[in-house]
């Protein structure tokens, strides 16, 4: 038991989403983690620890622990 | 003397293309989306600015502002409103030019969070920067005549110099720092962006001969949005329409518009 635990404590990263601490599975790709975060549909853009990740590139970033992710959607502006 | 009545249909050019409106109208704080979109409307604006910010999933309240932005089917101007630094700027100006589908970008990089001034030198950094990547910058920045001239020299056509700080509606603070920027760069077309509350103070701006005329807050804090915004829009008109005229100079001394020879009832 004590074995599956950690086993399972070791399948999960810490990172943080908007601001706010979340786990998430390791080696989990960025396409993956959006739709479980059900940002499946939605208009976004996304930042990667400040650097913007273009969408044809996100089956193919995994997401790694400690990355702060910033997942963007249109608000009205000035 | 032949005159020309109106104004030619589009003559507003800004990165080779051309607009027949001198407006360009925020999307932000209307007390709803509708009002916002028939802001949008009455407005006559060709170019609508927005931004992008962090949202929950699950949140759709931007949804409805968004379906009508796009309906609108305005100009997109997105912005890099809260950007305190250059990397933070780049990074959402290519977040901004994924998702909207627009190399146009209306650079903000904020210096100072008591008056939202423009940092004048992370402006030129983060035009320089965004112009090698292709964007198309339009910087929002302060009145200063130097700063104005090093924003072209990395490569901007157009500026948007502010009137006063964001949100204040004070109107044109600093007349002689506009209109010495006026006079030193005549070639590019320039906005004042920000500060304006009233239509007459819109006028004043293009009667000075800036281009264009970017805000948001005094439609959108109006007690009757639409309204407001067509009472801009035409504010717009008459100031252009006079600038094109060409205002009288102006005199110390009182002068009759009506003739003086042949005054009844004077006697030498």
């Amino acid at each position: 038991m004590t074995n599956l635990l950690k086993l399972k404590d070791a399948a999960m990263i810490d990172i943080s989403l908007n601001n706010e601490s979340k786990q998430i599975a390791a080696h989990i790709l960025l396409s993956d983690a959006l739709v479980q975060w059900g940002f499946g549909e939605t208009k976004i853009a996304v930042a990667i620890n400040g650097e913007f990740v273009p969408r044809s590139t996100y089956g193919e970033r995994e997401i790694l622990a400690g990355d702060q992710l910033d997942i963007v959607k249109p608000v009205g502006g000035g | 003397m032949s005159y020309t009545p109106t104004l030619p249909a589009k003559d507003f050019m800004l990165y080779g293309e051309t607009f027949s409106s001198r407006f360009l109208l925020g999307t932000a704080l209307y007390a709803s989306p509708q009002l916002m979109r028939d802001s949008i409307m009455q407005s006559r604006a060709e170019i609508v600015t927005l931004g992008l910010r962090r949202q929950n999933p699950a949140d759709r309240s931007g949804d409805a502002i968004w379906q009508f932005i796009q309906e609108s089917g305005r100009r997109l101007l997105p912005n890099t409103a809260g950007c305190k630094s250059v990397k933070e700027a780049v990074t959402l100006a290519e977040m901004s030019r994924e998702i909207f589908d627009t190399d146009w970008i209306k650079l903000e990089v904020v210096g100072d969070d008591y008056n939202l001034q423009p940092d004048p030198f992370g402006l030129v950094e983060a035009s320089d920067i965004l112009i090698k990547k292709g964007f198309k910058v339009l910087p929002y920045c302060t009145d200063d005549l130097i700063l104005c001239k090093r924003l072209v020299d990395v490569g901007c056509e157009v500026l948007m110099p502010w009137g006063a700080p964001i949100g204040t509606g004070q109107g044109l603070l600093n007349r002689y720092n506009l209109r010495t920027l006026r006079e030193r760069i005549k070639d590019i077309p320039m906005i004042i962006d920000a500060g304006l509350g009233a239509p007459s103070q819109a006028t004043e701006a293009m009667e000075m001969g800036f281009d264009g005329i970017l805000l948001n807050t005094a439609v959108a804090k109006a007690h009757n949005p639409p309204l407001m915004a067509e009472a801009f829009a035409d504010a717009i008109d008459a100031g252009r329409k006079a600038y094109k005229a060409g205002l009288m100079q102006k005199r110390q001394t009182a002068s009759p518009s009506t003739p003086t020879i042949g005054q009844p009832f004077w006697h030498q």
